[in-house]
């Protein structure tokens, strides 16, 4: 094998610092004692302790991992079965269905859903919230659990057939324990996808109906209301789903893997 | 029997998932579309079709005879009225499109390092572009606010040398800068994934033979890895542009008052100005923009592999 040129090993470096060096810098200054996000002064707890105190942000942070559980839930079963249904059978509408909103830009599914939810005199709030979460991040599933069945071998299937195994049966006991890394890894990915949704949150919260994201936007957006609290609570943020990514990876490693 | 069984199991699988994303997708988009061709109601959003009276009984206003009192196509006419839209619009198109460029630049050299890895470093390199993916979106816009914001250090070093040449200070937040940059920054995963795909299935030995012919390194990469990377660009192209184009969030928060996208406008039609019908109608042609942009990738992505 030819070895990389040293050009192209400065340059992907220099992207690689490009990618970690601003998150680098949120976690930094939110052990910063200045309240201003510029110049190093030095070490402090305090903005977590403020954080922690923060009966706003602990609510939007409860609303945000109950709208995520939920999600991941019913994304889950509703996407596995789509991915299990477009595998198994020729179907015209539902890939489409499935697919569509993850091409199009989310601020399409947004003020959709907002004229639909006013529509049916629907109060906004964490419900409207959680059904849009969930629309979106079934296709996520689907695709993760069709690309994992693609890459199973269908005559285990057949071989439990012919050994007198249900079709129920087969499906217990070999196809779901076969494709069960890439349902955690679809579950996984709704999780995060909902938490960490902004734009159709956005247009599908009501008032008082506050989730993480929004949260800080609407803080980052108004400078007054702006401190280092947020650097402490993305920090968070980060971390939470960093160990989730690495709980996945110890207990189904091929989860993670995006090509076999 | 047999067969009725199967077709049952058909739409045990299938149908719940098909429910769900008939009521909360595909209804949702066609009232929306709907929507485009109705009045604003008195206090914005969309004039009622329905009435409900004083007993709860709701009637439907709307019928075969007065139909044209409740549908037109004004705010199409609005839309192709003005040509500030129709700017807009192409300044979205710009900014997607720059903002593609520039990732397919810095994708390259780093897809070309991962896919010419050994296969063990590989993974980890893969998983250290997908990682900052993970983190939440607003993050990652912010952190830009900061590095970006006029007391950063960033701001200081760059204005300090500007001052030696005689170059009154620059404000980087709130510029067309900003927006190119978080546009960047947010999408480059995207480009990055899908051009390694590609590179990692290039036959080395073609770049070798073309060596032996007597290709420089320039001419090697110009007429042997660029079109045959193509494919993967085109994947990476729609991955990013599409996206980009619809983006409400980075204009917002990075950009000023003269670099804001089709998405801003949606936004502020909808949950400002509320005037849904007009909101309706952008983000139809958004839409239209969408897929045809997507046919045309897919088609040139095809042509691609053909030509393999």
């Amino acid at each position: 094998m030819k070895k990389v040129s040293k050009w192209i090993w400065g340059a992907a470096t220099l992207v690689y610092a490009f990618l970690y060096l601003p998150l680098a810098i949120v976690v930094a200054f939110s052990f910063n004692d200045s309240n201003l996000n510029a110049e190093w002064v030095g070490f402090t707890l305090d903005w977590y302790k403020l954080l922690f105190h923060d009966d706003v942000m602990i609510e939007a942070a409860t609303h945000t991992l109950a709208i995520g559980a939920i999600t991941c839930l019913v994304s889950t079963v509703l996407g596995t079965l789509a991915g299990y249904a477009m595998y198994k059978y020729r179907l015209r509408l539902l890939p489409v269905l499935v697919l569509t909103p993850i091409a199009i830009p989310e601020i399409l599914m947004g003020v959709s859903l907002l004229i639909f939810f006013v529509m049916l005199n629907m109060t906004l709030g964490l419900v409207s919230i959680t059904l849009s979460h969930i629309a979106f991040c079934i296709g996520f599933v689907a695709i993760v659990v069709r690309s994992r069945l693609q890459g199973m071998d269908e005559t285990l299937v057949e071989a439990a057939r012919d050994l007198g195994a249900s079709p129920v049966m087969a499906f217990r006991r070999i196809t779901l324990p076969l494709i069960m890394p890439g349902i955690i890894a679809g579950a996984l990915m709704a999780f995060t996808l909902s938490i960490d949704d902004f734009v159709i949150s956005f247009f599908t919260a009501g008032v008082g109906s506050n989730t993480l994201p929004l949260e800080i936007y609407s803080r980052v957006k108004v400078p007054i209301k702006l401190n280092p609290e947020v650097n402490a609570v993305s920090t968070l943020l980060m971390l939470l789903t960093l160990s989730l990514i690495l709980i996945v990876s110890k207990v189904a490693p091929s989860a993670l893997r995006t090509n076999d | 029997m047999q067969n009725r069984i199967q077709r049952a199991a058909k739409w045990l699988i299938s149908g719940p998932p098909l429910l769900y994303l008939l009521i909360f997708f595909a209804a949702p988009s066609l009232i929306m579309g709907f929507a485009a061709f109705r009045f604003g109601g008195d206090y914005g959003g969309l004039m009622p079709l329905t009435q409900t009276d004083d007993a709860g009984k709701t009637t439907l206003l709307i019928n075969l005879h007065n139909w044209h009192d409740f549908l037109t196509l004004e705010s199409f006419g609005r839309f192709f009225e003005d040509s500030i839209y129709a700017g807009l619009f192409l300044k979205s198109f710009w900014y997607a499109g720059l903002t593609t460029i520039i990732c397919i630049v810095m994708a390259y050299p780093l897809a070309w390092l991962i896919a010419r890895s050994p296969k063990k470093t590989r993974d980890l390199l893969v998983l250290l572009v997908i990682l900052p993916f993970w983190s939440n979106f607003l993050i990652r816009v912010y952190a830009w606010m900061i590095i970006l914001g006029p007391q950063s250090y960033f701001s200081k070093v760059l204005n300090s040398v500007l001052a030696v040449f005689g170059v009154e200070p620059v404000s980087m937040l709130f510029s067309q800068f900003a927006v190119i940059v978080g546009l960047v920054y947010v999408h480059l995963p995207f480009m990055v994934l899908p051009l390694y795909a590609n590179l990692e299935k290039h036959d080395m030995a073609l770049l070798d033979a073309a060596q032996d012919l007597g290709a420089n390194a320039w001419q090697r990469f110009w007429k042997v890895t660029w079109p045959l990377s193509l494919p993967g660009i085109w994947a990476g192209t729609a991955l990013v542009f599409i996206p980009a184009l619809g983006m409400f969030a980075i204009p917002d928060l990075l950009g000023g008052t003269n670099s804001i996208m089709v998405g801003n406008l949606i936004k502020q039609q909808f949950l400002d100005s509320r005037d849904w019908p007009f909101g309706s109608v952008l983000s139809i042609m958004l839409t239209l923009a969408v897929l045809l942009l997507a046919a045309f990738a897919a088609w040139a992505g095809s042509r691609g592999k053909e030509k393999q």
